[in-house]
């Protein structure tokens, strides 16, 4: 906490603080503005993906209200109270996870959620941020760049939510609530050696668990990706129905509305996993550009913030935040379009879904706290 | 165990390293982002075509749009075969909520039996879920009516409209038209794949069958959008199916009805035909059956019935049926006769009621020797020897001839061959030889044998269409055309086929056709019976064939055998005369004797003659 006397005034020259309202809410402008373009183009492409349905864009716009509303509150948290909530929160949500193969909720063959009474709730989102939270907490605490045994226990910190995950069993959460952990490790400068040295044991340890630790779904999940031709109609449909759309799109796509392959139900998840397939067929290649072009608005803002961010926790949990959401972005793209395995990860801000919204959000409001404390300590 | 190192941190040196982490993350995200990019590139620009194929691949679908299947009806354009909108009960399983209560509920409404569910059980696993499965085909208007109403408590039950094969007529034209049925596996094999798209039906038997090109149609097309599930959703370009060609038959309905009347109750066949094309005004055969039956599949017990029946229904008489053709013969060979100068018209032989080869005792008799106890007279020649069918007479000419000079004189007239009539399951008949018999029994012919194929018994067996068509060489002194019952297909009129001609004396025809008019016209003939209040002349011959052998001077006594070894009578004739224009073959299956044929025939002729009679006197021809 004395971080942030130490700090010299810098000298922001960032438009956002030119608008007082922004100011005033502690919004990112530059933060917001992307993202706002993503919601309003997702939800255009998630009309035509819903095959006109009012009702999925009604219910979308109330995720976006809801998540809008949790990213304005995140936002006017101080840095100050992140940090030091941050264990509770990380142990709150350990103890759920812990909860739910005990009394949680069964979908699809897969228990993830837990009920309150009206709301079903899924703690491994909490853990989405709480995990970059506590790794960052961790290393304020116990020294940058971490030395081995506070390395050691940080990565028991990340293991043990990602295994209580992976046994949902959720292993596309699991992988990026880890990977959350895991950016901050990396963020913080961890040695290069320890870094290969996990890679080299990532690698090994990589085959008990795909014989002992995977369901034979997860495994079906990434053979098929090798291989989807050999399965037409099982496992290879979705990745070659999908490629179909991509492809057949072109440059320019078949017109908003006009995709076939998704409206005429050959696209699956077309509304969740599978839209940037939607997107692509309708607006071609030009669509996808433009898409990417505004991740990588959010991205680079999101590197920015944490770059020149005050104190190390807020620069190791603005870059997690932001690493993370890039994965999201990175690993929905590539899985639709055939490169990655199809492990369950939705299209940020596109996808329907309230969940995944409302953490993304929640995500983009420690962001804008963390760009709003800078400016504050800056005046 | 952690030492929290607050005071002594090193902030700027923090700050450092973690700003040269996150570009070096930066770099990471860019080429991971810049690697997209180029996937969506690679899809989307260089892959294009291929993707936009299959894209259209899957969408677009051909399907087929099965043509209308062609009518069928007589020379007067009345229906004999037709297609009638039924409406059938059928099922959407995916839009059934809960199955075992949707079947009590239709089953409270309306019969449903047991055969129905069974079938579809069977049905729906060849379906799609979005498919409408039939439960119950035809149903009758308040039975669509009582659906109609309830239709907010069945879920997922429509009611299909189609056209359905429908026979009108029933068993009268059961042996004709035949029927219609579901493709079998066998079919399915040998049919083209491509036309029958579509098509459910195909002829089985009959003209449905002969005919099955022209009746059947040429298969259209459409294109159509369909998702994945295969639900069509609408119809980009159509070609439209060539309907099937309507048949027009030289068949006429009246007299066919005449000719089922006439015959009643008695198993046999009638075949009447127009010697002057060959066209074939009535082909009757009973019992028949009710071809409605086929159309859908007949159940286990309906077929087993048929099947299995004495009477053989199934069985067409007319062109299936080979009986020995009996004394019917007697004029073809007579003219052989006149033609190989082994007798000539007025050649008298003397007749004892029985006739003997040289250097055997067995005596052949003849049929009058049981009546009368004698021959027909002390000599009979050959106009009498037809018109009184003397046996006698036959059995020298054909020692004379020889059996193998037999066989050559008659195969003209189409005996022992098909007549290749439009009508499936044709039998050729037996025209016996001395090698037919080598090879098929492996004996010599006996010279005994002879005399019995001279009066169209033993091993000689003929179709009542094959009669009909010898008849006809007669009725035009020579010429004769191929039988057939279609008269034209569509707007294309068949042509007749003209069959060789056989050569005689003018002199000789002129002998044997008074002879066979003096069968129904002299008072001694053997048809004299139906020569009562004649309006017209008529050409004709008996027949009686045996189905059982009779032992040496053995008696044949009606009486004592069963039914079915009964002789069968025939009766064959044309008329008028001199210009003829009707020939008629009656089988009576068991008859008796001819007997049983001839005012058959005489009901037949009538139908016929009737309704041109009063033109004729006035000179006019309009057939």
């Amino acid at each position: 906490m004395s971080d942030y006397d130490r700090n010299l005034p810098s000298h922001d020259r960032d438009l956002g603080r030119g608008t007082p309202l922004a100011q005033l809410l502690h919004v990112d402008v530059w933060l917001l503005v992307p993202v706002f373009f993503l919601i309003a183009g997702g939800l255009l492409v998630l009309y035509s993906a819903s095959d006109g349905s009012v009702g999925t864009l009604w219910r979308q716009c109330r995720n976006f209200a809801i998540a809008g509303v949790a990213m304005l509150l995140a936002a006017q948290i101080s840095v100050d109270q992140y940090r030091r909530w941050a264990p509770l929160v990380y142990v709150f949500g350990l103890i759920l996870l812990i909860a739910v193969p005990l009394v949680g909720v069964g979908a699809k063959g897969a228990q993830r959620w837990l009920s309150l009474g009206v709301v079903r709730f899924q703690p491994s989102e909490l853990m989405k941020l709480a995990m970059p939270l506590m790794i960052a907490w961790w290393y304020t605490r116990y020294g940058i760049p971490p030395r081995l045994l506070p390395l050691l226990g940080s990565l028991c910190l990340v293991v043990l939510p990602a295994a209580c995950i992976v046994i949902q069993p959720d292993l596309g959460t699991s992988l990026l609530v880890a990977a959350s952990g895991l950016f901050v490790v990396f963020i913080a400068g961890v040695s290069v050696w320890y870094l290969l040295s996990a890679i080299a044991l990532a690698l090994l340890s990589a085959w008990p668990a795909w014989t002992y630790l995977l369901k034979d779904y997860q495994r079906q999940r990434i053979l098929t990706l090798f291989d989807p031709e050999a399965d037409r109609l099982g496992a290879g449909w979705n990745i070659i129905q999908s490629k179909t759309a991509i492809g057949s799109g072109g440059w320019s796509g078949k017109g908003w509305l006009q995709g076939t392959q998704s409206h005429l139900d050959f696209l699956p998840e077309s509304q969740t996993d599978f839209i940037i397939a939607v997107l692509a067929e309708e607006f071609g290649l030009r669509g996808v550009l433009l898409l990417l072009g505004c991740y990588l608005l959010i991205i680079a803002r999101g590197f920015w913030i944490g770059l020149t961010a005050q104190s190390s926790f807020s620069r190791l949990v603005a870059s997690s935040i932001t690493l993370t959401f890039f994965v999201y972005v990175f690993v929905n793209i590539g899985m639709v379009a055939g490169v990655l395995p199809v492990v369950g990860v939705p299209l940020p801000l596109v996808s329907f879904g309230g969940t995944s919204i409302v953490t993304l959000m929640l995500g983009f409001g420690v962001l804008m706290a963390i760009s709003t404390e800078k400016k504050r300590i800056s005046q | 165990m952690f030492v929290s190192r607050d005071v002594l941190r090193d902030t700027h040196r923090e700050a450092a390293i973690n700003r040269q982490r996150v570009v070096f993350a930066g770099f990471i995200v860019l080429s991971a982002l810049a690697m997209l990019a180029y996937r969506y590139y690679d899809l989307q620009i260089r892959n294009y075509d291929q993707f936009l194929t299959q894209s259209d691949r899957n969408r677009v679908r051909l399907e087929a749009i099965p043509p209308t299947r062609g009518l069928i009806v007589d020379r007067a354009g009345r229906l004999l075969a037709v297609n009638e909108p039924t409406h059938a009960l059928a099922v959407v399983i995916e839009r059934v909520g809960d199955e075992a209560l949707l079947f009590q509920e239709l089953q409270s409404l309306i019969d449903i039996s047991s055969d129905d569910l069974e079938r579809f059980a069977e049905r729906r696993h060849r379906r799609r879920p979005y498919d409408p499965v039939p439960l119950k085909l035809q149903l009758s208007d308040e039975e669509m009516a009582i659906i109609g109403v309830n239709r907010h408590r069945l879920p997922g039950v429509t009611i299909e409209a189609q056209l359905t094969r429908a026979y009108p007529h029933g068993s009268l034209l059961s042996h004709v038209v035949g029927y219609v049925g579901r493709i079998n596996e066998r079919e399915a094999s040998t049919i083209d794949a491509e036309n029958y798209r579509g098509t459910l039906h195909i002829g089985k038997v009959g003209l449905e069958r002969w005919y099955e090109s022209a009746l059947h149609g040429l298969v259209g097309s459409q294109n159509i959008e369909a998702n994945a599930h295969g639900r069509i959703l609408r119809v980009l370009e159509q070609e439209l199916p060539g309907d099937g060609a309507t048949l027009s038959l030289h068949l006429d309905l009246d007299l066919q009805r005449a000719a089922a009347e006439a015959l009643g109750d008695q198993r046999g066949a009638i075949v009447a035909l127009d010697p002057r094309d060959g066209g074939i005004l009535a082909l009757y055969s009973n019992p028949g059956f009710d071809p409605n039956l086929f159309v859908n599949g007949i159940s286990q017990r309906d077929y087993a019935a048929l099947r299995d029946s004495a009477d053989t229904p199934l069985l067409n008489r007319a062109v299936q049926g080979q009986y020995p053709p009996g004394s019917t013969i007697k004029p073809m060979l007579g003219l052989a006769g006149l033609e190989l100068d082994l007798v000539e018209p007025d050649t008298a032989i003397p007749d004892p009621g029985w006739y003997t080869l040289p250097g055997d005792s067995r005596r052949y008799r003849d049929w009058i020797l049981r009546i009368r106890g004698r021959g027909h007279a002390d000599e009979v020649d050959l106009k009498m020897a037809i018109a009184e069918s003397c046996d006698v007479y036959y059995y020298d000419l054909a020692r004379r001839m020889g059996i193998d000079a037999i066989a050559t004189a008659l195969a003209p007239f189409g005996l022992g061959e098909k007549t290749r009539v439009d009508i499936t399951s044709e039998q050729s008949g037996i025209l016996p030889t001395s090698a037919w018999k080598r090879e098929r029994m492996g004996q010599p012919w006996y010279p005994g044998e002879t005399l019995s194929v001279g009066i169209g018994q033993g091993y000689m067996l003929a179709t009542p269409v094959q009669l009909a068509q010898a008849v006809m060489v007669i009725a035009n002194r020579g010429a004769s055309f191929q039988p057939s019952l279609v008269r034209r297909v569509g707007d294309k009129p068949q042509v007749p086929v003209a069959r060789p001609a056989v050569e005689a004396d003018e002199a000789h025809w002129a002998a044997v056709i008074a002879g066979m008019m003096d069968v129904v016209h002299t008072q001694r003939g053997t048809a004299a019976a139906i020569s009562k209040d004649l309006a017209y002349t008529i050409a004709g011959k008996t027949g009686t064939s045996q189905v059982i052998g009779i032992a040496q001077d053995g008696v044949y006594n009606e009486d004592e055998i069963s039914e079915r070894h009964r002789n069968h009578g025939w009766f064959v004739a044309f008329a008028p005369v001199d210009e003829p224009r009707i020939v008629v073959v009656v089988l009576a299956e068991n008859g008796g004797g001819s007997s049983a044929a001839y005012p058959v025939a005489r009901r037949v002729l009538d139908q016929w003659m009737d309704r041109w009679l009063d033109d004729w006197v006035m000179g006019q021809d309009d057939v």
